[in-house]
């Protein structure tokens, strides 16, 4: 390990790995503020720049100072516009917009930006310890273990994500696993549910569902509802920067353990920051004093400190599948790894025998890019707020028109513009109904990938008896199981409890 | 019946339609050697359209809480009138006009149209700010992904050549 975080010092210290470090933050930071852009259609949009520089390890580099800076944006525009730009940053705003309303954004930006730092320096950390014993576990991995691993990160995903309502979750899931058999598979040489249209041929664009599940929704909503997006009032002045010491105390504890689940939670596939940032902020609140507890929702710095920590620290978690597995532990994940196969770069077990200085030099990097947010944010500040002071009038048509852009520029197709219109339609109807569309993404990315490992087992095995044969899959496949269960169960035993049927048991 | 069941029924009908595809029409035009393998290209979605049909009942007969009201904050869609329906429609309505008429009309046109009409319909009335940062925006954009990154995007309109 010692000699590999040489090589890994050596390449990240480079002139202009830092450089590159810097300009992916500052880029990532400024675009991510702009609400509807978050750090996919970043990293989408960067991808070209990345693979012109040709060196794997600076555009790496790059790519992951754009992602953490798009992660850090997205918890400005939360904190002080209520508008999270990014889907894992949501939680950020349970809180963060309370206290910027209270007149304590500068606060509250302190807050994020120190937590942020903590959760991902601490994720770097256990990143550099645990992918090496990852990876080597990663080799045991078969392909129906892949598939089984997939299977749990989609059951983890709905339990997270359905909150009570699990069933909705689990379909959601499966609506996206379902999108993304339409297409041409790889596996087999012919068109499914296309319907005939030659458009449908090479399946949805990932991007255009991305954009139509989050960025048209949340901007409908903010045409919907102009109190939404209350730029035009006095409250983005930043005074206040200092925390005190008791509120240090208090949050510390709180930092500490949501960097360490946030990482773990980042760390499964399928998972990812949105995920983590949720639990975390449930996990804290659940586990507060009663005074605290009243506290959350209404503008508390635990409430706050607890999302920011653990999306950071997940971040730089979802990097030990990408890297060592070659799974991607979230929808931007995915991006990179398909940045990365551009570059001829395979991820898998093989990427620190093969080329410890790529896979070395990021995880530098990270140390690197968390200090730079810092450093960036901090001074900052006040003029960021300034930048979002931007009037709805002009603010939505800029969201719609990036939105439009990051669907086009993706395929350059004015066809996957009417589907992402559409799509976005239908995206809204459902969050009016309570249906989370984070799942649906994450099964429309995981797609592809169990699909084709569930069919190459079926092919080894001639048939399901690999979920038997082998007893990881076994095991993994009910550990998904109970995942889903368990909530449901204790949902439904709670529900016939208030009703009054289940009493003494 | 609250909006959620609604859409699984919705839903449901959705999965029936994929799912007759999946187990009926599908397999006819697999290759005759294909059909020796223990896996075919409807298997996959076999088992989805199942689960997802069971799950579309699950929320149907309401073996779940179901909706109760809108979260603190949240749209109540049950009042819908009473926000800026209108303007989100006729946004809507302006994207697909700016989808139809991107490619005969060119990059920088459409995009200008699109920003001023939408700030105008939002109700934005000082035109001497907005034609500028119109301008700006659709010029930088276009400069930005046709020169810097490469990406093609046709910037006029389809009468003024490329």
């Amino acid at each position: 390990m010692l000699e590999g975080l040489m090589i890994g010092l050596e390449t990240a210290f480079s002139v202009k790995n830092i450089l590159m470090v810097i300009g992916g933050c500052l880029i990532g930071t400024f675009i991510g503020m702009l609400p509807g852009l978050g750090p996919m259609s970043i990293i989408a949009i960067m991808i070209p720049v990345a693979i012109s520089i040709g060196d794997a390890s600076a555009a790496l580099i790059l790519l992951a100072g754009v992602y953490y800076g798009a992660i850090f944006g997205g918890s400005t525009s939360s904190i002080l516009i209520n508008a999270p730009g990014v889907a894992s940053t949501v939680a950020t705003s349970f809180d963060g917009y309370p206290l910027a309303r209270q007149g304590k954004a500068g606060k509250a930006l302190t807050v994020a930006a120190i937590s942020s730092f903590i959760g991902g320096t601490v994720g770097a950390i256990l990143l550099m310890i645990f992918a090496p014993a990852l990876a080597s576990v990663a080799l045991l991995f078969h392909s129906a273990e892949y598939f089984a691993l997939m299977v749990v990160g989609l059951s983890a995903i709905a339990a997270f994500a359905g909150s009570g309502q699990i069933g909705k979750a689990i379909l959601m899931t499966v609506l996206g696993l379902m999108l993304a058999t339409v297409g041409e598979g790889a596996l087999f040489n012919m068109p499914r549910f296309t319907m005939g249209l030659m458009d449908l041929q090479s399946g949805l664009g990932f991007i255009t569902l991305a954009m139509a599940m989050f960025a048209l929704p949340e901007a409908i909503y903010l045409v919907l509802d102009p109190s939404r997006s209350n730029t035009e009032s006095g409250n983005n002045e930043i005074k206040d920067l200092r925390i005190t010491k008791a509120e240090a105390r208090s949050i510390a504890p709180v930092v500490g353990r949501q960097s360490i689940q946030g990482f773990l939670i980042g760390v499964l596939p399928g998972a990812g920051a949105t995920i983590a940032s949720f639990l975390g902020y449930a996990v804290e609140r659940n586990i507060a004093s009663k005074e605290d507890q009243e506290q959350f929702g209404k503008g508390s710095l635990k409430g706050l400190a607890a999302p920011e920590s653990a999306n950071n620290a997940a971040c730089t978690g979802s990097f030990v599948p990408l890297l060592t597995l070659g799974i991607p532990g979230s929808g931007t994940t995915a991006i990179l790894l398909g940045a990365l196969i551009a570059l001829n770069v395979s991820p898998g077990p093989r990427l620190m025998i093969d080329e410890p200085q790529i896979f070395w030099a990021v995880i530098i990097s990270m140390y690197l890019g968390n200090l730079i947010l810092l450093v960036l944010n901090l001074p900052l500040i006040p003029y960021i707020a300034k930048i979002l002071a931007v009037p709805r009038t002009f603010l939505i048509p800029f969201i719609l028109f990036f939105t439009l852009m990051g669907a086009y520029i993706g395929q350059n197709n004015a066809t996957e513009l009417l589907i992402l219109v559409g799509l976005g339609v239908c995206a809204t109807i459902l969050r009016f109904a309570d249906y989370p569309l984070a799942p649906l993404l994450i099964g429309f990315i995981l797609g592809p990938m169990l699909e084709n490992n569930f069919s190459r087992s079926m092919q080894l095995y001639d048939g399901v008896s690999f979920i038997y044969e082998r007893p990881m899959t076994m095991g993994l496949l009910i550990f998904a199981a109970i995942l889903i269960l368990l909530p449901s169960y204790r949902a439904r035993r709670a529900r016939l409890r208030a009703e009054g049927v289940a009493d003494g048991d | 019946m609250a909006l959620d069941r609604w859409i699984a029924l919705i839903l449901l009908l959705i999965c029936m339609a994929y799912a007759y595809t999946a187990f009926f029409t599908m397999d006819a035009s697999l290759a005759p050697f294909m059909r020796n393998t223990p896996i075919w290209p409807s298997t996959f979605p076999k088992v989805l359209s199942v689960m997802a049909m069971i799950a579309c009942v699950i929320i149907l007969l309401g073996f779940e809480e179901s909706l109760s009201g809108p979260k603190d904050g949240d749209i109540d869609y049950r009042r819908l009138t009473d926000y800026k329906l209108g303007q989100a429609v006729i946004l809507l309505g302006l994207m697909v006009a700016y989808a139809l008429l991107l490619r005969p009309f060119g990059f920088l046109g459409s995009t200008f149209g699109f920003i001023i009409a939408g700030s105008m319909i939002l109700g934005e009335r000082r035109l001497h700010i907005l034609i500028p940062v119109a301008l700006i925006a659709a010029g930088s954009i276009w400069y930005l992904v046709q020169e810097v990154l490469g990406i093609f995007l046709r910037p006029l309109p389809f009468f003024m050549g490329v």
